[in-house]
């Protein structure tokens, strides 16, 4: 495998402009919702709302403030993950969702067939259907751009280098060099989400630099694959199956005792 | 706050609903005619041969809702087969929506090959060669083979459609280890529910419909005791339920589905009636609770 490819996120130099959601909608050649008629949210800057098939870059708007003259913003381009351990990838049950050579989670839409069991695994809420194609789909790390030596559209066009795209262990390098500026400078709660291997997931090859904590950007404490049920609930569902076959067979010989007993069926 | 409330819903409604609650319906009838098969007394044969039958209507409009929910149905089969390695199988062990989707194919195939020798066996099988499988289906070594491995199969569709909602990271779902053991209790009350209702037409004896009555009880007080494990488990996410859904877990499920139908002793048709009301509900309770929920944010001001 290539060596393995990904973004970091520095949210503290994001200023909300957009140019990913942008560049992301024009390269992917997205479609508009709603007529191309944008409603307004209420919420802050945040028209987009939420990532799904047809937005897969989305800028957060998070307004902290204590009174008129205390305060701050968080802003943070949000995208799919590209888990070293993907939910998604996990669950497929088409083998729609790959693994590339880059590292990265790719949707082959020409093989999803729009069971959208990938939606409910993402314990990020990257995922959804794309109406136009009937597949689930999500960012592809410009799989395609990355394929002719070209960069994803979205951090090409980020004007301040929030988005910062590379190999992933050249990003966690500079990300942890971040972090300790931004302590020295007195933001304490500088803190990287998603950049260790041995973390959950096994690490996220999309992963953010935070000044707060993660569940205030709407991300996940501790991110889990959705298979860490199914042994346990398979084992109760067979326990209980067991039980029940239990019940219908002493049913069954109770009612023979019975008829030997000459009792005849139990009276109900 | 558990972290299943940052995750996406995948819009499973109303094709799914349907789906579950006669999935499970369809596995707990051919379970319970399997045992009959196995250890019942001639005397239970039409309950037999109603299971059996209802197993087979259930398990193919199980597939059809499926197939009609996904966004390509014309693509259903890649779920079986990789499509671009075609007849090379699709298969995943650790993913339940993998490994169910060929369940509920070999479970419609047994299911329709017992219906066709329940069939056989009262006579309505015009065409030769639908008769000819009735035939052999009605060869007791064989009968009792299929019942056992569509038995088996049976209760596994009834009890995966719950474990493939745990093996997610949605709330209520993923919270909880006990959905899958839930569906399966229901699936089989269910399907007692059916047999009690459809059996008598074809000429079910008293003793039998004693059974299932008898059966459908103590299914019924596991499914009480099994929601209950499920409520516990679920800890600081039951406050989702104060809302419509709680309401109608609450009222519609326990009280209609699962508490009438225990003090409805004298009346086995009723009650039936009431268990199954309360088994679909149980699938709309679960279902919508959680698809209502999504991608948890702060919003301005908060």
């Amino acid at each position: 495998m290539a060596e393995a490819m990904g973004f970091f996120t520095d949210t503290t130099i994001c200023i909300g402009c957009k140019a990913c959601e942008v560049a992301c909608k024009n390269w992917n050649q997205l479609p508009a919702e709603n007529g191309g008629v944008k409603k307004m949210s209420g919420d802050s800057y945040d028209n987009t709302q939420r990532l799904d098939g047809i937005h897969w870059r989305h800028v957060k708007f998070i307004e902290q403030f204590d009174g008129p003259y205390n305060g701050r913003w968080l802003m943070m381009s949000d995208v799919c993950k590209h888990c070293v351990q993907a939910g998604c990838l996990e669950v497929c049950p088409t083998g729609a969702i790959i693994r590339t050579a880059f590292d990265t989670v790719v949707i082959q839409s020409d093989v999803c067939n729009g069971c959208r069991a990938c939606i409910a695994a993402c314990p990020f809420g990257v995922i959804d259907v794309n109406p136009v194609a009937g597949t689930a789909q999500k960012c592809t790390l410009c799989y395609d751009r990355l394929e002719v030596g070209l960069e994803p559209a979205c951090s090409k066009a980020c004007p301040t280098d929030s988005i910062q795209f590379g190999s992933i262990t050249e990003l966690r390098a500079r990300a942890q060099k971040r972090v300790d500026q931004l302590k020295a400078q007195g933001e304490t709660r500088a803190q990287l989400y998603g950049d260790d291997p041995n973390g959950p997931l096994g690490g996220l090859n999309s992963f953010y630099l935070l000044v707060d904590k993660p569940e205030v950007y709407g991300l996940p404490v501790k991110p889990q694959l959705p298979s860490r049920n199914l042994a346990k609930s398979g084992t109760f569902s067979a326990a209980s199956a067991a039980v029940l076959g239990l019940l219908a067979l002493v049913g069954l010989r109770k009612q023979r005792m019975d008829d030997i007993g000459g009792g005849g069926a139990s009276p109900n | 706050m558990s972290d299943t409330f940052f995750s996406g819903a995948p819009h499973w409604t109303w094709f799914i609903i349907p789906y579950f609650f006669i999935g499970g319906l369809a596995g707990g009838a051919y379970f319970l005619a399997a045992i009959l098969e196995w250890f019942g007394q001639p005397a239970h044969r039409p309950v037999i041969r109603t299971g059996y039958r209802v197993a087979a209507v259930g398990a193919i409009l199980s597939g059809a809702f499926l197939t009609i929910d996904l966004g390509r149905p014309l693509r259903f089969w890649h779920m079986l087969f990789q499509s671009e390695n075609f007849p090379a199988i699709m298969f995943k062990a650790w993913s339940p929506i993998s490994f169910g989707a060929w369940a509920i194919l070999l479970f419609g195939l047994f299911s329709v090959l017992s219906a066709l020798g329940a069939m056989s066996e009262e006579g309505r099988l015009n065409n030769r060669a639908l008769r000819a499988v009735g035939g052999v289906m009605q060869g007791r070594g064989v009968a009792k083979l299929v019942a056992a491995l569509g038995g088996l199969l049976g209760f596994f569709v009834a009890g995966y459609t719950g474990v493939l909602l745990s093996v997610t990271n949605r709330p209520i779902w993923a919270d909880s280890p006990w959905l899958g053991a839930l569906f399966l209790v229901s699936g089989a009350s269910t399907g007692a529910a059916t047999l009690i209702l459809l059996a008598p037409r074809r000429g079910a004896t008293p003793q039998s419909l004693d059974w299932l009555s008898s059966f459908d009880r103590s299914a019924l007080v596991v499914e009480l005791l099994v929601l209950v494990l499920f409520l516990v488990s679920l800890g600081s996410v039951n406050r989702v339920w104060l809302s419509f859904w709680g309401l109608l877990l609450l009222v519609g499920v326990v009280g209609v589905g699962i508490a009438a139908p225990l003090r409805l002793h004298g009346n086995a048709a009723r009650a039936a009636k009431l268990v199954l009301i309360g088994g679909f509900l149980l699938r709309v309770a679960t279902m919508l609770a959680s698809e209502g929920i999504e991608r948890y944010h702060m919003t301005a001001g908060t």
